[in-house]
């Protein structure tokens, strides 16, 4: 393969793998999204949380990896069932502008909290996996990139399962579809959407562990959950296939535009890229690819 | 709002008076009075920190006439506040301009920045909006970042002192006088305009858009109109916390500053000019209140010591927010109505 090539298909084959923690973060949004209305601003604090805890966990307690993840996604949901109840439930039936900033509130507040409780000293992760990189037809990716790959794979597989077979999942799904129908069904509304709270945050507890292992775990790390932003809108704010697509596509363009354009602009247009192709796609197509499109006529 | 009893209008004239009675404008001439005598009853902190909550009103009103009267999100209020304080630095440092040519460039360039997101963002509502003012925040950060040339980047700009008749207003004290009198006229403008066809049309668009485009409101007008005026604020106060700070720095303008002046229209009372002023006042005191919070603490608890950053403010900011959004939607504004009619009733409680 010849240079030019190989450095494109490097940099789509990393930003697959950058993709694949978007789409998992967007998965967090789409899932309360879907079930409940909500965008939850305070996602990226949650995954932040879970880097911070698990962190805690493997080097504070010396607790093994698995265990100290499995205890992270627990606490975690926990946790996302208590937010739904205690500050979720109060808002319902009042305006979106409102219930954004119930969630942005608490955004900030977590991670000012956990400022204080954890100081803003850049942490780094004693990461399981090895260290050697493998090659691929001259692509080179860590061993990382490829179980967050997997793991993203792995996370859609289950969830497909979930949906489509699982008892809670049809409850869930039907109360997507329609509250007040479900609840005429015997599905209680409220439990949906306390546990549809509970698994969110549980993905995006995984996406906090992984991101834990790809870069530094400061308070910057919540961040990374606005940059999903774009990959949720790309999809159509209340698909999965939607949220998984978008986030690996989002992934590949931000590596592409910072791999070519850093060049010419200089620093940081990795950064920046998603939040530009956000403002496109809302301007082009606000349904984005798979969102349903609302009609309006006057 | 409700017209208190005893009250006989004759004339149309008496229904469009501003100060409607005559204990109003008593009041109101004491507070403005108050306020004159202030820098010689009080010490120069608290002259300061009205000096900070004259610039967060004008901005906050800005953004409670885009986000309060027309209903339109906006997670972008600090990228105009930032253009209207690089305007403002720009225009004082390199190029020698007067203050009376700084703050209305600043208004104006930021209000067409205003219409330039505005129009794109007509078709946008509810989430998709706030995302798309919010991303343009980010923009608007990065470029300040970046482009060096003009913003100097993260070394900032230092302000010169401004000139009023040739005469520097070089202190706190003296900028004092001229923060209160650009804020009262922010304040009565902005009053003015919620009352005429624009505030009307602003508050139809919010209450239900396509209700309003049915009664014969410009939709597309109207809100690029709010966008404009919003930013207009927004551009205004940035380029008095330019003259008020001396130096800007791209840090001061991140997304918590937009978030912040979210709080100060939801804790002040969303849709409610009084309601932004109670915000401002209410959010620029909190640190001092947290800082006095976090002192006995240490009293009570040594362990805390040194402890204290801004972390303790920006978490009281968001368990605000909520609070207010479960307990008291209709803000610090909503609480004064309560307090007011329970007096004016008085002893009945209707």
């Amino acid at each position: 393969m010849d240079k030019g090539l190989l450095f494109f298909m490097q940099l789509v084959a990393s930003g697959i793998a950058l993709g694949c923690l978007y789409a998992m973060i967007a998965l967090g949004f789409v899932l309360i999204l879907k079930a409940t209305d909500i965008l939850n601003f305070a996602q990226g604090e949650v995954i932040m949380m879970a880097a911070f805890i698990c962190y805690f966990l493997v080097t504070a307690l010396h607790m093994p990896f698995l265990l100290a993840v499995v205890l992270t996604c627990l606490s975690v949901g926990l946790m996302g069932i208590l937010t739904e109840r205690i500050i979720l439930r109060p808002m319902i039936g009042e305006p979106v502008f409102a219930v954004v900033m119930v969630t942005i509130g608490l955004s900030i507040f977590l991670r000012s909290l956990a400022g204080i409780i954890f100081g803003h000293t850049n942490l780094v992760f004693p990461s399981p996996f090895p260290k050697e990189t493998v090659s691929m037809g001259g692509i080179i990716l860590s061993q990382t990139q490829i179980w967050i790959m997997i793991s993203t794979l792995g996370l859609i597989i289950i969830f497909f399962v979930f949906f489509k077979y699982s008892r809670l999942g049809l409850a869930m799904r039907g109360t997507a579809n329609d509250q007040h129908i479900a609840l005429l069904m015997g599905i209680s509304v409220k439990r949906v959407f306390a546990l549809i709270w509970g698994i969110s945050f549980i993905t995006g507890a995984i996406a906090g562990i992984f991101l834990a292992n790809v870069m530094v775990i400061n308070l910057g790390i919540s961040f990374v959950a606005v940059s999903a932003f774009p990959a949720i809108i790309l999809g159509g704010l209340e698909s999965i296939p939607g949220a998984i697509i978008g986030g690996i596509a989002i992934g590949v363009i931000e590596n592409l535009a910072g791999g070519y354009l850093d060049q010419i602009i200089g620093g940081g247009v990795k950064d920046v890229t998603p939040f530009v192709v956000l403002f496109l796609i809302l301007m082009v197509r606000p349904y984005g690819l798979f969102g349903k499109k609302e009609i309006e006529r006057v | 709002m409700a017209i208190r009893s005893k009250t006989f209008r004759e004339t149309y004239y008496e229904d469009i008076k501003l100060l409607q009675t005559l204990w109003i404008k008593i009041w109101i001439g004491l507070f403005i009075l108050g306020l004159i005598v202030a820098p010689f009853a009080t010490d120069p902190y608290v002259i300061y920190l009205i000096n900070l909550s004259c610039v967060a009103t004008v901005a906050a009103l800005g953004l409670n006439l885009l986000t309060g009267f027309t209903g339109q999100i906006s997670l972008g209020h600090a990228a105009f506040f930032a253009i209207g304080a690089y305007c403002t630095a720009i225009l004082a440092s390199d190029l020698r301009m007067p203050y009376w040519v700084c703050l209305p460039a600043s208004g104006f360039f930021a209000a067409f920045t205003g219409l330039l997101v505005g129009i794109p963002c007509l078709r946008l509502k509810g989430l998709y909006l706030a995302m798309a003012t919010m991303s343009f925040g980010v923009v608007v950060e990065y470029v300040v970042i970046t482009w060096e040339g003009v913003t100097k980047g993260v070394r900032g700009i230092g302000i010169p002192t401004p000139k009023v008749f040739g005469y520097p207003l070089d202190s706190n004290e003296k900028l004092y006088y001229f923060l209160l009198a650009v804020t009262a006229l922010a304040i009565v403008a902005a009053t003015n305009l919620v009352r005429t066809r624009i505030g009307r049309a602003f508050i139809a668009i919010r209450d239900r858009d396509i209700a309003a485009e049915v009664m014969g409101v410009n939709l597309t007008k109207y809100k690029v109109m709010a966008f404009a005026i919003g930013s207009f604020y927004a551009g205004v106060a940035g380029g008095l916390y330019a003259y008020l700070m001396h130096y800007i720095h791209p840090e001061h303008f991140t997304f918590l500053l937009s978030v912040q002046y979210l709080a100060i229209i939801i804790v002040g009372g969303l849709g409610s000019i009084l309601g932004s002023v109670f915000g401002a006042v209410f959010i620029t005191i909190i640190p001092e209140f947290i800082k006095g919070l976090a002192d006995l603490l240490t009293l009570a608890i040594p362990a805390l010591q040194d402890k204290y950053d801004d972390g303790w403010n920006i978490a009281a900011f968001g368990l605000l927010i909520m609070l207010f959004l479960i307990f008291e939607p209709k803000g610090l504004f909503g609480i004064w109505i309560r307090i007011k009619t329970c007096f004016k009733n008085w002893p009945y409680t209707y």
